[in-house]
């Protein structure tokens, strides 16, 4: 179980989160939604360890993260797989290079089973084998997605974290990768934590959504409370009303 | 006036600051070269777009150096009937001074830009931060293959520099202008002494991890976006050529 209690932090003296209570629940997806630039993907870099908080605790299992340093942090972070917004896919490899590139690094496995798990998860992403030598700059945006997902998920992560997963997709890849989402968490049973303003496609890979709003969570539960929560700013979000303050 | 004064004090503690986070910089990523794993592989790649892709560059710096250096010291030294020197002057001032200065400005323009910008979009593009999630510690895989070449390939890259800038010389003060093949090498061979070889290496040593220290520390640490990316380029090809100049100072008030 992750659980976050209190988490701060402030950038140049402005409060980007103020006060984060939230608990993801083991084996479940946890969607947090919200505009953007509130602050979702900085919460997320907290939780991977990417960002210390200015105060309040990030527990997973019992080990309180924000504590951590150095080595022992970095350990720890080999339970994780983290699919980043851009994919951010390493240039000067391959695709089969990329994906193989946690195990070859922090596996002994000989290059036979690296080769049958990097085939294994292609199938499952529903690439084929060619785009194998492909470099990142010639794959489409959802091949990219789809890569990055395979190589975040070879390492048959516990905890698995989506940064904004469909931004840029049309519509159709964007239910694609959704599918994929669902389908890899229902195979593999990961804890996971979606990040997306994505209203409604991401409703139905969510277990629990919480909306984050001016640096706090303002509502969380099971999607259907969230989708007939009576906060007006909920509501006004999940129908994507124009926001005349902003507008 | 005291606005004055407070600018100045936020400029000198920005200054003192950012040297000391390139210190920092500095000594966690030669810490990680003796951490495993040890990367080989990495560093030979480096070594290859680092020393490799600027041999040409260096080559025809060298060659033009040391030919307009035979001409210069050819008509100043015939004024004196010394022409015989040619050789001692121009290989001296190529070992002691131009060829590592000079090789270092030029591996900071090409490879030095170069290393900024591939960390700088790594960094934009979330790739250090993938490597981090995975595991891999970023400086260790990223950073410190680039300045154990870098601190490889200088040396070498001015070596070159100065056989070529030599043999340009030649070209000028022996075959064009007529000095004589042997005195051009004898005076060369009486002149220059193991010091000033010596001198030569650890000035290129010292430069060639400076440049790669400011470019890997600019590009790691670069602002968001494309126009982050150009400013940290741009500031490792300032930073770095000054910082080459300033050292060679240094290291040769050291020397002499």
């Amino acid at each position: 179980m992750v659980k976050i209690i209190n988490l701060v932090k402030s950038f140049n003296g402005q409060k980007v989160l103020d006060g984060i209570n939230l608990t993801m629940p083991t084996g479940q997806i946890t969607v947090v939604i919200g505009k953007s630039g509130v602050g979702k993907s900085v919460l997320l870099k907290h939780i991977i360890g990417l960002l210390k908080p200015d105060s309040g605790q990030i527990i997973i299992d019992g080990h309180d993260m924000s504590q951590m340093g150095g080595r022992q942090l970095r350990e720890f972070k080999r339970r994780f797989g983290v699919l980043f917004q851009g994919g951010a896919l390493f240039d000067s490899l391959d695709v089969f290079e990329n994906i193989a590139f946690p195990l070859r690094e922090k596996t002994r496995l000989p290059e036979a089973e690296i080769a049958r798990k990097v085939r294994f998860r292609l199938a499952q992403m529903n690439l084929t084998p060619e785009v194998e030598t492909k470099l990142p700059d010639e794959l489409s945006g959802g091949m990219k997605k789809r890569v990055a997902l395979a190589r975040a998920m070879i390492q048959e992560p516990e905890i698995m974290f989506f940064d904004e997963p469909v931004t840029g997709l049309d519509p159709p890849m964007t239910n694609t990768v959704f599918h994929l989402i669902g389908k890899t968490h229902q195979e593999s049973g990961y804890t996971a934590l979606v990040v997306s303003h994505d209203i409604p496609e991401v409703f139905s890979v969510a277990h629990q959504v919480a909306m984050l709003h001016q640096g706090r969570i303002i509502a969380a539960g099971a999607p259907e409370e969230i989708q007939n929560h009576p906060d007006p700013v909920v509501q006004s979000f999940i129908r994507g009303e124009v926001d005349f303050l902003e507008a | 006036m005291a606005n004055l004064v407070r600018q100045l004090g936020q400029r000198s503690l920005n200054i003192v600051q950012e040297a000391g986070g390139l210190m920092i910089f500095l000594l966690e990523s030669l810490g990680l070269a003796f951490v495993p794993p040890f990367r080989p592989r990495r560093i030979l790649q480096e070594i290859y777009q680092i020393g490799v892709k600027s041999t040409l560059i260096v080559m025809l710096t060298g060659a033009f150096t040391g030919m307009v250096m035979a001409l210069q010291g050819y008509y100043t030294l015939k004024q004196y009937g010394s022409e015989g020197a040619l050789g001692s002057a121009v290989a001296l001032s190529l070992i002691r001074e131009m060829g590592p200065v000079l090789t270092g400005i030029m591996v900071s323009a090409r490879a030095g830009s170069a290393v900024t910008a591939e960390i700088g979009i790594m960094r934009i593009t979330e790739q250090l931060d993938a490597l981090d999630t995975m595991a891999v510690n970023p400086i260790q895989y990223v950073v410190m293959p680039k300045l154990l070449a870098g601190v490889i390939a200088v040396p070498l890259l001015t070596a070159i520099f100065d056989v070529v800038g030599i043999l340009g010389g030649y070209l000028v003060g022996v075959v064009l202008l007529g000095v004589s093949s042997g005195s051009y090498f004898s005076s060369m061979a009486q002149s220059v002494v193991p010091l000033d070889v010596n001198g030569g290496i650890v000035k290129s040593l010292v430069f060639g991890l400076t440049i790669i220290l400011v470019a890997c520390y600019k590009g790691y640490h670069t602002g968001a976006g494309a126009e982050g990316v150009s400013r940290a380029t741009n500031q490792t090809v300032v930073l770095s050529a000054v910082l080459v100049l300033a050292w060679d100072y240094v290291l040769t008030s050291f020397f002499m």
